[in-house]
């Protein structure tokens, strides 16, 4: 209250260069400051002040996710480790852009520093390899997913792929490998109960049901052109869909043995060449899925 | 450049990374000449002023080039992803224009203190982007590019108006707090091996959900936008932004500047009334310039609108050495 009531006083203080009556000569010589230049100098400090904390603590607030959630996210090929990962990212999204099937995606405000940084969400859409040559890699500018990891980036142990992984849909090619040498993740059967292989039921229909937007390429439907999962029904004996559609060779088997009711059954094996690409994970018609990728997982024997 | 000019221009220098713009100690003797003149017919400018009051002067050439030349650069963006035309790929951050390497220098700045590795395409991404923005003007980015720019110009609009029915006040603040957050955010990236400032750049933010979709980071957005209208006028712009002082920076060595002719100024600051930093156009304060003709500082945004606004025609576009060549 009291600062409403001099306000309107101090302009005549101001416009009356002789009356200064709490005019203060810095030792510099300065010229002397009035009253009402000081508070609004105060105030000016006080603003500043107030945008400053609000700047870095907005800036700082991308540590809150990292420190509390720690979302696990299926990151593209060829992905630094995370910490490098998120510094290395420049956020332009020039590997959502290459992916013929879309499959990476942006991450929002939740995920703090990680905001624009890219992922996979598997069960959404997986990354097929519908490129053929891993197109994120080769379009990021920074080399936050590379080929190669530069010397001083150790692998963690059991990232390495044993070799580069052969693409099936590549078989005939001179080239059948994919340019990787580090795996995005593992697939594991994190729910074998719910598994229609492992019941011994088969599947008829669509994989995902009539509304799934997901798309994959079918080799025997169109080698360059990927199609929505929607339209390509099956009709299987005994469900297979996993090793099936896998498109990476010898990363996934299925071994039979007799359940106690007499009927054959099969349980999914992993084996060491799975990149984590997630297509099983899409394709796996229970819900929620019975094999899912473990993101950044390592293979240990 | 005359020993003056070049005393200014570091001074312009000083004045960018915050010091306030001080009167010149030291005036040419043709500078001298003219604001002798102007002095002793200030009559005769009284009548002039009266009688350009009466007139319209508006135009708006500059700010009309610069929002299609903003609006075409973004649209660029979103057209080569979603007609898949392939022209303009990536966002601002970083980009590659029929297959070139571009990249944001600030935003490599970031990536390569954060991740403290530099591959060769961030590299040749960044040298190109140095060099078109040392040719084109530095801060020519700011207001030529930036999408965050163009929205905030609404939210001035928004809040002169709010302004002028006396509803809200402009709450200046230290323009030295952005060279604070310069150096804040770059030790960050350092020690704390993240991006910190990409995670809140409006710059970044805006570009991204124009190519890929609007989500909830536009928040930061909208709370800066509403800051400018009710609190501070061009807040972020003006005060926060360290990508305006990286390529402010980049601008000390470039050829295009907004030049400034004293002889027939009125002094009556138009320009400084609708520039996004003023201080650059201290010199056309009365008695201020060092010479006849004096080029703004390298933090100017060389948005035009001054040039726009100026009805005697004292400001305009110029560029250094191509000028005197023609």
């Amino acid at each position: 209250m009291s600062e409403n009531q001099n306000t309107p006083a101090e302009p005549e203080q101001e416009s009356g260069p002789a009356s200064k009556p709490a005019a203060k000569v810095s030792a510099k010589g300065a010229p002397p400051v009035s009253r009402e230049r000081q508070r609004q100098g105060r105030r000016k400090v006080l603003r500043t002040i107030l945008l400053t904390g609000g700047v870095l603590g907005a800036g700082l607030s991308g540590y809150l996710p990292l420190v509390y959630a720690r979302t696990n996210r299926l990151r593209p090929p060829g992905a630094l480790d995370e910490k490098e990962f998120l510094s290395s990212c420049i956020k332009c999204g020039q590997c959502v852009q290459v992916c013929p099937v879309n499959a990476i995606k942006l991450a929002d405000l939740i995920d703090g520093f990680g905001v624009g940084v890219p992922y996979i969400d598997a069960r959404e859409q997986a990354c097929d390899f519908s490129c053929d040559a891993v197109q994120c890699i080769l379009a990021c500018p920074t080399g936050s997913l590379t080929y190669e990891k530069p010397e001083f980036l150790p692998v963690r142990e059991g990232a390495a792929l044993p070799q580069k992984p052969t693409l099936i849909a590549k078989m005939n090619d001179p080239e059948p490998t994919l340019n990787m040498t580090e795996r995005m993740g593992v697939a594991r059967l994190t729910r074998p109960e719910s598994c229609l292989a492992m019941k011994g039921e088969g599947f008829k229909g669509q994989a995902r049901g009539p509304d799934f937007k997901g798309t994959m390429r079918y080799i025997a439907v169109d080698r360059w052109k990927p199609i929505p999962v929607a339209d390509h029904p099956y009709d299987l004996e005994l469900c297979d869909l996993c090793m099936r559609e896998c498109p990476i060779a010898g990363a996934i088997s299925l071994e039979k043995f007799t359940g106690p009711d007499g009927k054959t059954r099969a349980r999914p094996i992993v084996h060491e060449n799975c990149v984590g690409c997630g297509v099983c994970e899409m394709i796996c018609p229970t819900e929620p899925a019975s094999i899912t990728i473990i993101a950044r997982e390592v293979w240990q024997s | 450049m005359s020993k003056l000019l070049t005393r200014r221009y570091i001074d312009q220098i000083k004045v960018m990374f915050g010091k306030e713009p001080a009167k010149p100690k030291e005036i040419s003797p043709a500078a001298q000449t003219i604001h002798f003149y102007k002095k002793n017919n200030r009559t005769e400018i009284e009548q002039l002023k009266h009688i350009r009051a009466h007139e319209t002067h508006k135009s708006h050439k500059w700010r009309n080039r610069r929002w299609a030349t903003l609006i075409f650069a973004n649209l660029l963006f979103v057209l080569s992803y979603y007609l898949d035309i392939q022209v303009l790929e990536g966002s601002l951050t970083a980009s590659r224009f029929i297959g070139f390497h571009m990249a944001d220098l600030n935003s490599a700045l970031q990536v390569m203190l954060a991740h403290k590795h530099i591959i060769t395409n961030l590299l040749i991404g960044t040298a190109t982007v140095l060099l078109l923005w040392a040719l084109l003007g530095g801060r020519t980015f700011c207001s030529w590019v930036c999408p965050y720019h163009l929205v905030a110009e609404f939210a001035e609009k928004i809040h002169l108006w709010l302004a002028k029915k006396k509803l809200v006040t402009d709450q200046p603040m230290d323009r030295r707090l952005r060279t604070v957050f310069w150096i804040v955010f770059a030790v960050l990236a350092v020690v704390t091996g993240y991006t910190v400032f990409e995670a809140i750049s409006p710059t970044g933010i805006l570009s991204r959900a124009l190519i890929y979709g609007v989500g909830l980071s536009m928040l930061w957005v909208v709370a800066l936008l509403i800051f400018e209208i009710f609190f501070s006028r061009r807040a972020w712009c003006r005060y926060a932004c360290p990508i305006g002082l990286t390529y402010g920076v980049v601008g000390i060595i470039s050829p295009v500047r907004i030049k400034y002719k004293l002889e027939g100024c009125f002094h009556e600051g138009d320009c400084r009334k609708v520039c996004l930093v003023p201080h650059v156009l201290d010199t056309v304060i009365k008695g201020r310039a060092v010479e006849p003709e004096v080029a703004l500082g390298p933090d100017c945004t060389r948005c035009g609108l001054c040039v726009d606004v100026c009805p005697t025609g004292s400001l305009s576009f110029d560029v250094k050495g191509l000028s005197k060549l023609l």
